[in-house]
Formats: C-alpha cells, sequence, structure tokens
C-alpha cells in the first residue's frame, strides 16, 4: 500500500471547533442592518386552488413591512415547485410571505390574512389515484414521466380487478410508463431452479434535516447576496441564478454551515430565493427561517416504492433473472426516479443474468420528494435482503454463500446498457464482515431462549460514488501558504475540506500550511460537483489532483526560468522545489510565489485553461496576481460505473411478547477504494448504519386519506432512532483497496453506508421470525406482534403512506 | 398552519399556592397553569392552544420535595419525574413508581417535568395535536374514530365520540399504588383517588382529569398499603426512549407462599384512562403465582376491547403485558 503523508490519515476538518463550541455560523444566524424577517402562509388544504387573497388587515398593523404573494414571483409550469403558488398541491405548499420587524410580528399577521381556496380532488396513496374512477393529484394528470425524449403529465389508471390482483402480490398488468431491460428474461427464469414472487411496500419519510432551511438576502450594487442553507456550494449557483432571474455573475452565495441536507438541499431550492424576490420589492434585507414543521412540508422525503419483483435462481444459487414493478410515490412536484435506480441496484449487487425494469411514477399530494441517502438502491436493498435469505433457504444455502456467489466484482457489467465498472470487492467486504461479526458463530448459534429469540441479517449497500469533469483551483502565496479553494458544500460530512488533501498529497506539504476557502461565492471557488450522490470523494480528489500537478509543473517550470535547467530536472518536496541531481539548489514555495505573480500570465492566473468552467474562471480573475495559481479540469480517464459499496451485519434479539427487538451487534464494511480519512468514514458507516435502523423499523410517512393531514410533523412523531434504539457500539471497518480510475484510488461511500443497514437489520428480522418477510418497511411494532399472534395487519396490502 | 412561534400571554409567577389560587380563580378558563412546561409549552408552540394568561406554579416551594408521612409518602406536585426515579424511599417501596418514572419521555424531558404536569398532561390524538377542530378541542367530529381514520394509537375501551388514550407513564402506576390526588381550591382542599382522578369523554370530553378551572394539584400521597409489595412496570413503545406507550402496564402483587393475596393492575395506552384489569386481577387473587395464572388472568385482559381500524395489535400487547406482570413480577 502506498505511503501516503495525508490521505488514509485523520485530521481535524477547520470547521469542527465552531461546531462544539457554537461558534460556527449558520444561514440563521446572519444579521444585517435593516433586515426583516418573513414568514410563510402555507396551504391548509392538500389541493386546491387560491382563488382570493385578502391581506388589507395588515395594512395598518403595526410592525408589518410587506407581502409577497405568487403574483410576484415568476411562475413555474406544473408540476415543478414554486417559490410561491396559488395552485397548491400539498399541506404546506407556500402559498404567500409577509415581512414584519420580527418574527412574533410576522406570525400574527398570519391570523389576519384571509385566503380562499378552493378545494380539488386529491390523493396521498398512489393506489387510490391509479385506481379507475381515483382523484388526480394534479389537473393535468396523475403521471409525471421525466425523460430525455420529453417530459410530461399523463392521466394513467388500473381497473379495479388489476389494482386487486396487485394488492394481491400478482404480477401488475396496469399500464406503465418506463421500461428497460438486458439479457434474456424469459430464458433466465426457465433455467432457474428455484423461482418466486414478492410484492413489497416502502413508505416514504422525511429528509430530517437539522436545519430547517433559511435564507437571507439583500441586493447591493445589483448583485443579490444570498446567505442560505446549501448542500452544494458552487453547483448551487446555476440554479440559485435562475430562480433569481439574474445572471450567476450576479449572485453571490454564502453557506459556511449547513445543518444537514441529505439529499433535500443538493441544488438551489425556490424557497431560497423568496428573499431575494421580497427584498427587491420592499428595499430591505430579509431573512426567511422556515418553521420547523414546515420543514417537514417543504423539506422533502424519500421517495414511496409500491412494487413487485420477480427472482429465479439457479441450483447453485447464481441468480438467472429478476423481473421488477415498482410504482414510485413522486410526490406533487414529480421529483423521483428512485425506481429505475432500485432497479440498477439489483442489477449491480446480485449481478442477476437478465432482467426487466418496468416502473410507474404517480403523484401524490404528499410532502414533495427528493433525493434522499441512497435515493432508490435504499429501498431496494431492505426489499432484497430477507428475499435473498429465502432463496438462500430454499436452495440449503449458507446466506452468506449466496450472496457471495452473487456479488460484484471487478468484471461484473451493471445496468440496462451493461456498463462496466471501475473497481469492486463486494466478496472482500462480505468476508471481512463475516469475520469480524462471527457470521459462523452467530449464524449457527441457538435462537429460541424464552420468549425471546435470535436473529441476523446481511446486507448490501450500493450507490454509484462518482463523476468527473470539474474543476480543482489553488494558490500559493508568497508568504508560504497553500490555498486549498474547494467549491463543495459543507453539509457536515467534511468531504470539502478531506478531499482538498489529495492537493497537499501532490504537494508533498504540510497540513498546517494550508488553509481552505470554502462556503462563500466572494472566497473565489472553483466548478465543484454537487455534494451528493456519494460523488465529493472520488470526483474531488480528481480535481484537487489536477489542480495541484498544474501547480507542480508550474513551480518546476519558474525554478528551472529562474534558476536554469529544464523543469525535469527539477522535483519538490519539504515545500521546496529543488534541483534532483543538486538538492541544495533550489527555491520555496514562497519564492517560487512570488516569482509567478512577477512572471504573471498562467503562473500568477492572469491567464487560464479556456476549458475551465465560467464560476472557476471569475474565481481566477479575482485571484489573479496574488500567488501562483494551479487550476485545471478534470480530464483524467475514466470510463464506466464508479460503484461505493458497503455490506453490514446484524444480530438481533427479539421478544416475541412485545414484538421489539433490541441490535445486540453491529458490523459495517465500506467497499469505497483507498480510505481517505478513517474518522470521515468511520461517521458515515456510524450515521449510515442509524439511519438504516431508522428506515428499517421506525421512519415512515403517516397520511389521514380523509383530508391529507401529515401525522408527522416534527422530531418526534417521525420516529428517528435514538441511542438507545441502536447499539452503543457500531463496529465499521473497511476493504481498502484502491480503485484504478482515482488518482488515490478512492470512491465515495454515503449512501450504501445506509443501505447495508436497512438490508442487514430487515434480514435479521425476518430470520427472527423463522424466515417471514413483511415486504415492506418500515417493519413496526404493531406489524411484528400481528405476525406473532397470526393476526392479520391492519392495513389493506400494499397500502403506503399509512400507520 | 401556524407552528414554532408561541403568542403572548400574561405569565403570573405566585410565590405561594394562595397566590397561585387567587390567580386561578380570577383567570378561570382564561389561565394556564404551567409546571415543568413540557407539555404546555409544545401546545403553545403549535398554537393549537392560545392561552393569555399563564400561571406559573414552579415558584411555590410547598408543592415541591417527596416527604415521608405517617400514612406513606407525600410527593409535591412539583417533584420532577427524575427526582421520582431517582428518589431512594419510592425505589425502595414503592419500586413501580421509579420504574414507570425512568421510562417517561426523555431524561432531558425527565428533569424538566414534574409528576403534577405528567398526570395533568392532555392526550397525544395527533389531529387534536395539530390544532384541528375535534370533539376534544370543541368541535362536533372526530377525525380519528373513521374507517379510514389514522388510530393506531388510540383507544381499545371507553370509546365516546373521543377515542384518545391516557398517555402517561406515571398514572397506571400511581393507580396501583392507590395513590390520593390533593386538589386545592379557595374553598379548600379535596382528595380524589388516582383511580377517579382520570376521566374518559363520557365524563367530560374536554378534559382528561377531575381537576376544574380554579383547581391545582398540589400532592400526591401514597398510602402504606403496597409498601414492599412486589411491582411490575413495563412500556412497549415504538422507541425505548422519547416516545409515548404504545400499552404499558404497572402491577402491584402480594405474594405469600407463592398465593397472590391481593393484586393490582393498570394499563395505559388503552382507554382515557388508566385502565384497571379488575377481571384479571380477580382471576389471578387467591392463585398461585405462576405462569398458568398469568395465562388465565391475562385471556381476560382485552375482554370488552373494541379495536379500531390501526390498532387491533393492541389486543395481543395488553393481554402479553399483562401476562408478564403476573408472571415476571
Ligand atoms: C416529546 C415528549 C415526550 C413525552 N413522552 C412521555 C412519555 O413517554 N411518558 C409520559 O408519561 N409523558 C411523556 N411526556 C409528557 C411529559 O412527561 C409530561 O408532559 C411532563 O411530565 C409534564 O410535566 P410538566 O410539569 O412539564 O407539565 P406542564 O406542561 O407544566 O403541565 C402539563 C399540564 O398539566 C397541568 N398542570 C401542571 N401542573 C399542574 C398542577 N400542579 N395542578 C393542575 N394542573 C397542572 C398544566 O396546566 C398542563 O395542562 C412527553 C412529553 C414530550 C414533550
Ligand atoms: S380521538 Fe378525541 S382527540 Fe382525537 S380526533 Fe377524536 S375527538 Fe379529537
Amino acid at each position: 500500500m502506498t505511503d501516503y503523508k495525508h490521505i488514509g490519515k485523520d485530521f481535524v476538518p477547520p470547521d469542527i471547533l465552531g461546531k462544539v463550541t457554537g461558534k460556527a455560523k449558520y444561514a440563521e444566524d446572519f444579521r444585517v442592518d435593516g433586515m426583516v424577517f418573513a414568514r410563510l402562509y402555507t396551504s391548509p388544504i392538500a389541493h386546491g386552488k387560491v382563488t382570493h387573497i385578502d391581506t388589507s388587515a395588515l395594512d395598518t398593523m403595526e410592525g408589518v413591512i410587506g407581502v409577497l404573494t405568487a403574483d410576484d414571483v415568476p411562475a413555474v409550469e406544473a408540476p415543478n415547485a414554486a417559490i410561491l403558488t396559488n395552485s397548491p398541491a400539498y399541506i404546506g405548499d407556500p402559498i404567500l410571505a409577509v415581512a414584519a420587524v420580527d418574527e412574533l410580528t410576522a406570525e400574527e399577521a398570519m391570523t389576519r390574512i384571509k385566503v380562499t381556496i378552493e378545494a380539488l380532488p386529491f390523493a396521498v396513496d398512489p393506489l387510490d389515484s391509479l385506481i379507475e374512477g381515483g382523484p388526480d393529484a394534479r389537473e393535468e394528470g396523475n403521471i409525471f414521466v421525466r425523460s430525455r425524449e420529453g417530459s410530461g403529465f399523463r392521466t394513467v389508471k388500473w381497473s379495479q380487478q388489476q389494482v386487486d390482483e396487485f394488492r394481491a402480490g400478482k404480477e401488475p398488468t396496469g399500464e406503465f410508463t418506463d421500461e428497460w431491460s438486458y439479457g434474456d428474461v424469459e430464458g433466465g427464469f426457465a433455467n432457474a431452479e428455484v423461482i418466486f414472487e414478492a410484492p413489497f411496500v416502502t413508505t416514504g419519510y422525511a429528509h430530517m434535516s437539522m436545519e430547517a432551511r433559511t435564507a437571507m438576502a439583500y441586493w447591493q450594487n445589483g448583485t443579490c447576496y444570498v446567505y442560505g442553507s446549501a448542500q452544494s456550494q458552487s453547483f448551487w449557483m446555476p440554479g440559485l441564478a435562475r430562480l433569481l432571474g439574474v445572471e450567476m455573475s450576479k449572485v453571490v452565495l454564502i453557506s459556511e454551515n449547513t445543518g444537514g441536507g441529505f439529499g433535500s438541499k443538493i441544488g438551489a431550492y425556490p424557497i431560497a430565493a423568496l428573499p431575494g424576490y421580497f427584498s427587491k420589492k420592499l428595499g430591505r434585507p430579509v431573512q426567511l427561517r422556515i418553521t420547523r414543521e414546515q420543514e417537514y412540508y417543504i423539506g422533502s422525503a424519500r421517495v414511496g416504492f409500491q412494487g413487485w419483483i420477480k427472482m429465479g435462481f439457479a441450483r447453485n444459487g447464481r441468480m438467472t433473472a429478476a423481473d421488477v414493478f415498482i410504482i414510485e410515490d413522486i410526490g406533487p412536484n414529480a421529483t423521483g426516479g428512485d425506481g429505475s435506480s432500485a432497479g440498477g441496484a439489483v442489477s449491480l449487487v446480485y449481478d442477476p443474468a437478465a432482467m426487466r425494469f418496468r416502473g410507474l411514477p404517480v403523484l401524490t399530494n404528499t410532502t414533495p420528494r427528493g433525493a434522499q441517502r441512497g435515493p432508490g438502491q435504499n429501498q431496494i436493498a431492505a426489499v432484497m435482503a430477507p428475499l435473498m435469505d429465502r432463496a438462500a433457504r430454499e436452495l440449503h444455502m449458507d446466506p452468506l454463500e449466496i450472496r457471495k456467489i452473487n456479488a460484484v466484482n471487478s468484471d461484473t457489467t451493471v445496468y440496462a446498457e451493461q456498463l462496466p465498472v471501475t473497481s469492486a470487492y463486494m466478496t472482500e467486504a462480505l468476508e471481512k464482515g463475516a469475520d469480524m461479526f462471527d457470521w459462523d458463530t452467530k449464524y449457527n448459534q441457538p435462537r429460541r431462549n424464552g420468549n425471546k429469540v435470535i436473529g441476523v441479517g446481511i446486507g448490501q449497500g450500493y450507490h454509484s460514488a462518482g463523476t468527473k469533469g470539474f474543476d480543482g483551483l489553488i494558490r500559493i502565496t508568497p508568504d508560504g501558504k497553500i490555498h486549498l479553494h474547494s467549491g463543495i458544500g459543507n453539509l457536515g460530512t467534511y468531504s470539502y475540506a478531506s478531499t482538498t488533501r489529495a492537493a497537499a498529497e501532490v504537494l508533498k506539504c504540510e497540513w498546517e500550511d494550508c488553509v481552505i476557502h470554502h462556503g462563500n461565492t466572494e472566497a473565489n471557488l472553483p466548478w465543484s460537483s454537487y455534494q451528493a450522490g456519494s460523488v465529493s470523494t472520488f470526483t474531488h480528489t480528481r480535481a484537487n489532483y489536477v489542480a495541484a500537478m498544474d501547480a507542480v509543473d508550474k513551480m518546476k517550470a519558474i525554478t528551472a526560468e529562474t534558476l536554469g535547467g529544464v523543469a525535469d530536472d527539477y522535483d519538490i518536496d519539504g515545500e521546496r522545489v529543488f534541483n534532483i541531481s543538486s538538492p541544495a539548489q533550489g527555491m520555496t514555495y514562497a519564492a517560487v510565489a512570488a516569482r509567478a505573480i512577477q512572471l504573471g500570465g498562467a503562473y500568477s492566473g492572469a491567464s487560464y485553461p479556456d476549458d475551465i468552467h465560467e464560476i472557476t474562471q471569475r474565481a481566477v480573475q479575482n485571484i489573479a496576481g496574488t500567488g501562483l495559481i494551479g487550476v485545471a479540469k478534470d480530464k483524467l480517464a475514466q470510463e464506466g460505473v464508479i460503484p461505493g459499496l458497503a455490506a453490514a451485519f446484524v444480530e438481533i434479539e427479539l421478544d416475541l411478547e412485545t414484538g421489539k427487538y433490541d441490535i445486540l451487534d453491529y458490523v459495517g464494511i465500506a467497499e469505497c477504494g483507498t480510505v481517505m480519512h478513517p474518522q470521515g468514514l468511520a461517521g458515515q458507516m456510524k450515521g449510515g448504519a442509524v439511519w438504516g435502523m431508522g428506515m428499517a423499523g421506525l421512519e415512515r410517512h403517516v397520511y389521514d386519506p380523509q383530508n391529507g393531514l401529515p401525522a408527522n410533523v416534527g422530531y418526534h412523531q417521525c420516529g428517528i432512532p435514538t441511542y438507545l434504539d441502536v447499539p452503543a457500539v457500531i463496529r465499521t471497518s473497511a476493504v481498502d483497496l484502491p480503485d484504478p480510475q482515482n488518482p488515490f484510488g478512492a470512491r465515495g461511500i454515503g449512501e450504501p453506508a445506509m443501505g447495508c443497514s436497512v438490508a442487514a437489520l430487515t434480514s435479521a428480522i425476518s430470520d427472527a421470525l423463522g424466515g417471514h418477510t413483511f415486504g415492506r418497511t418500515p417493519v413496526s411494532r404493531d406489524m411484528i406482534v400481528n405476525h406473532i399472534a397470526g393476526k392479520p395487519q391492519s392495513f389493506k396490502p400494499q397500502q403506503t403512506n399509512n400507520f | 398552519m401556524a407552528k414554532d412561534m408561541m403568542t403572548r400571554f400574561e405569565l403570573y409567577q405566585p410565590a405561594d399556592i394562595a397566590g397561585a389560587l387567587e390567580l386561578a380563580g380570577k383567570l378561570g378558563p382564561d389561565g394556564w397553569l404551567i409546571a415543568g412546561g413540557q407539555d404546555s409549552l409544545d401546545w403553545f408552540k403549535d398554537r393549537a392552544k392560545r392561552p393569555g394568561a399563564v400561571v406559573d406554579l414552579s415558584r411555590i416551594e410547598s408543592m415541591r420535595g417527596i416527604r415521608e408521612t405517617d400514612s406513606g409518602l407525600e410527593i409535591g406536585a412539583l417533584a420532577t419525574v427524575t427526582e421520582i426515579e431517582e428518589n431512594t424511599l419510592i425505589k425502595s417501596r414503592y419500586a413501580v413508581l421509579a420504574d414507570a418514572a425512568s421510562r417517561v419521555a426523555s431524561p432531558q424531558i425527565r428533569n424538566v417535568g414534574t409528576i403534577g404536569g405528567n398526570v395533568c398532561q392532555d392526550t397525544r390524538c395527533w389531529y387534536y395535536r395539530s390544532g384541528i377542530d375535534c370533539y376534544r378541542a370543541g368541535g362536533s367530529t372526530c377525525y380519528a374514530d373513521t374507517p379510514e381514520g389514522m388510530n393506531r394509537e388510540h383507544c381499545l375501551f371507553g370509546a365516546d365520540r373521543c377515542v384518545a388514550v391516557s398517555p402517561s407513564d406515571l398514572a397506571p402506576a400511581l393507580v396501583v399504588l392507590d395513590a390520593s390526588m390533593v386538589i386545592q381550591n379557595k374553598a379548600g382542599e379535596r382528595t380524589v383517588s388516582a383511580q377517579d382522578f382520570f376521566i374518559g369523554p363520557d365524563t367530560d370530553i374536554e378534559r382528561m382529569t377531575v381537576i376544574e378551572a380554579g383547581e391545582i394539584l398540589t400532592a400526591i400521597r401514597i398510602p402504606n398499603t403496597w409498601a414492599g409489595a412486589r411491582f411490575y412496570f413495563e412500556k412497549v413503545a415504538d422507541r425505548n426512549t422519547w416516545d409515548f406507550a404504545l400499552v404499558n402496564v404497572a402491577a402491584a402483587i402480594q405474594v405469600e407462599n407463592d398465593i397472590i393475596q391481593d393484586i393490582r393492575i393498570a394499563c395505559g395506552g388503552v382507554e382515557c384512562v388508566p385502565r384497571r384489569m379488575s377481571v384479571a386481577e380477580d382471576i389471578a387473587r387467591g392463585s398461585a403465582k405462576n405462569e398458568e395464572t398469568a395465562r388465565l388472568a391475562a385471556g381476560s385482559a382485552a375482554r370488552g376491547a373494541v379495536p379500531l381500524n390501526y390498532n387491533h395489535f393492541k389486543i395481543s400487547l395488553l393481554e402479553n403485558l399483562v401476562l408478564r406482570a403476573i408472571r415476571d413480577s
């Protein structure tokens, strides 16, 4: 293994101190002169049309500064989310905002506003909308298909019989809108020794960001300054500018710290632009801090699934074919895509010889959906784990064996297009986990002890974990400081900092001499990828690498130009550029930086490559002449799917009289190439484990079908796991084998870290109950109690968004 | 849908019971008593309740503390749930109450929440809490008790227009200990047994206890009757902390020569009041304390239950908890 100076070593990310002392500033902590506070009036009904707004009572109300309605902001075509709307499509859809001298006055003002809304039919369960005669969540239809060939509304209805059959667990025969396949699916089933079909439901639930999204904005010389709660930094800029209706150069985004996003703050969301419009209208800075309850409305939620799967296995355990059908609950704004991603995950994680995916995205009048940690991959991970166990049982195999036989490796081809992967070591992850967990002993232990029963389970997680083509930017100043400019957002994963260590590694410099710049457009940040989709590590170690390599090349050239010889005569170390044959001869980085300023041109950033993004160009222009600039677009070779993988092992003890279980042991193994930052990785693996435990047993949306009212609009009601619901010790490790398509061998891990957990726990619950598969997440207490008592479940088969 | 922002109210902070009673009497239904505020502040922040005046009891020293008396124990209504959980007298003589306290809410809430507030807290029906105009909120409909209502957490017994349940973990423990609740009003003091303190919708659909406007619960007295008995408390919730009971059970059992001499069992989460398991008690009383008796008694626990659409699991849970209370105490 390569002996790195920074890669694979722990470090203290610079934002930690502020977070533990409370000094870190989040969007709501900023105050500027003349700032006023806005609050939202949101729709009290699930679907309707605003016919009249009467705010006359506010004209004379002390402390009220102004009102912003949908007429003041750009109209948006359905089903996309608007900043404010007159066609609310869920309870909590923002209709207007009031600004006042303080939040209390603004909130009091709400009670004096009269909004008349004409009610329209609504649906909170996709099947209720799909059935003939069922309500449509939007007037334009109940389906919205997004595709490259053209997006649009559709109205799709299934007959009563088709819905009944689907509820009964039969293969759906109703219309669908999305399909892909590879291989000979029919042949695969024909060759199978064991075939079974299973229906499933995974209920959506909130992203649960701790920071309720806030934005504050003001205008200065035609530029809009936005203090936002952003998951990504540079990646927000194009969307934010579009929302505000200005050029990108006329927007400054400040987002130093963000209290979680988990997929709900990836790109600029409409409400972040509201203060910009309000500020323009009032001529004063405006802050909008939404309430905790509103975060559960507009803070987005995981897509729910109602599906059916058929799988075939050969005698040796290989999956010969898979057929997957998924109805996606895409909320009111048609934000989904999880279904097809779930199909992709089946293809990659279990590598069926042939497979087909069919999907149908159905609109509902529930909280808007958004990508949530492993969107699609993690729902299907929970569905698949107990079914893999079932296949193992029917084939008289060990559940570990059947997973190893189907495990993705570096030769596996995946998805409809049967693409290659950059590298994959799932077998190694399973073996490492089994060893740490002591699978053989635990699997073969006596299971029953009075009314307690032991269950063990294995889970596998996957998400693609990298992209390419973004920019890196570093700068060395004449004081010897190395400035690492990071355009990644800071939502708490520390990857904005850990990826810059790739540049420090290339520069062989001391970490103490490095300064990270991030969290503010005016800090001159490069164009960076979305801080989501587990991509940051792979993508930005590459971007930092190419920028640092550019700096190294320039430093050698400058030294050669100054001391004689050619660039190749020189090497770097100890923050010096030195002559290889005469090491005493050389220049410090500080001296090279000073010389770069004198020489100008590309050295000092006066010129720059023309393939870097407009955002990076502006950043370079601003810092040009202050030091030696290393800047480049990542054009390193990259081909195929970049997998982030994880495996988990869980042991539980389930009480047959109460349906409660304790998690006795958890082992999570990351397969993310080279480990960049061990503590950061452990944080992801543990956080992901806890999240998966929540999804497996606790968290779900509940809507009243009579009035569309959501039951969980607070932390307490949402059922996130507490310390006492998770094991005191969560054990984690990593395979730590390098990926060939990253200069340091690194890939991402954020999302699989959770998928393996929800899968392993679902598998363990099923195991404890003698292999019973509920085909549903979460597996709630009442379901377990009813199952043990031999009673039917309370809900209709395939029902969703219910208790 | 306006949340996270309290309305303005007048705050009174009397230093003694007399002062508090005078204020409570004067303010009547417009005044809201607050002790630890753990339930009250939720209502205020959600704007589902908007009192014009709040009487803060927390400065009344005489309502604090846990005292030994000739006939047992007197617990001031302002004693925090943590104090109940940690008090050595309660732990040694009335462990069921300490155990119940240890399962209330979360450590943070227990540190601030009082026993008085705990027994006087309002029901957790999510419809009602969302501020809609159901029966209990003075309206003319129940959203939970309908074929499609999301009523997993609602009642099995005692429905009368409202199907909400008693949320308190301390209440069943106080019922089995035969506690008496000391209530003061301007006219003086009255005591009510814990059993009678809690009321169902058939008595008053807008209240959970007998306390009327102008009255204050000042203390809770626990008689010696059950001191040192065998006890059992168990709570089943979705989570292990920071969660209300789906069903809880408290039991006090006097056993001699393995024969159950006397027994009291009460369950929460199944009715608007803590439900005495009288039939199960009758079956168990005089029988050997063993699995067979426990099963026999548990079989009666859900007799008369009328499950709603999403809560029939509570029947099995209730039976199993009663079984465990007798078998495992
Ligand atoms: C998230 C959460 C979870 C919870 N989980 C649980 C749980 O698992 N189990 C459980 O039992 N409880 C639970 N609770 C409730 C909490 O424990 C109790 O609400 C707490 O003990 C109340 O005490 P308090 O003094 O803070 O109440 P307060 O809010 O001060 O008062 C509650 C009510 O009682 C009235 N009141 C208070 N004191 C008196 C008095 N002396 N005389 C007359 N009326 C009075 C008030 O007017 C008010 O209506 C939870 C609460 C929250 C917010
Ligand atoms: S159960 Fe009671 S509190 Fe709940 S909605 Fe019905 S009437 Fe209201």
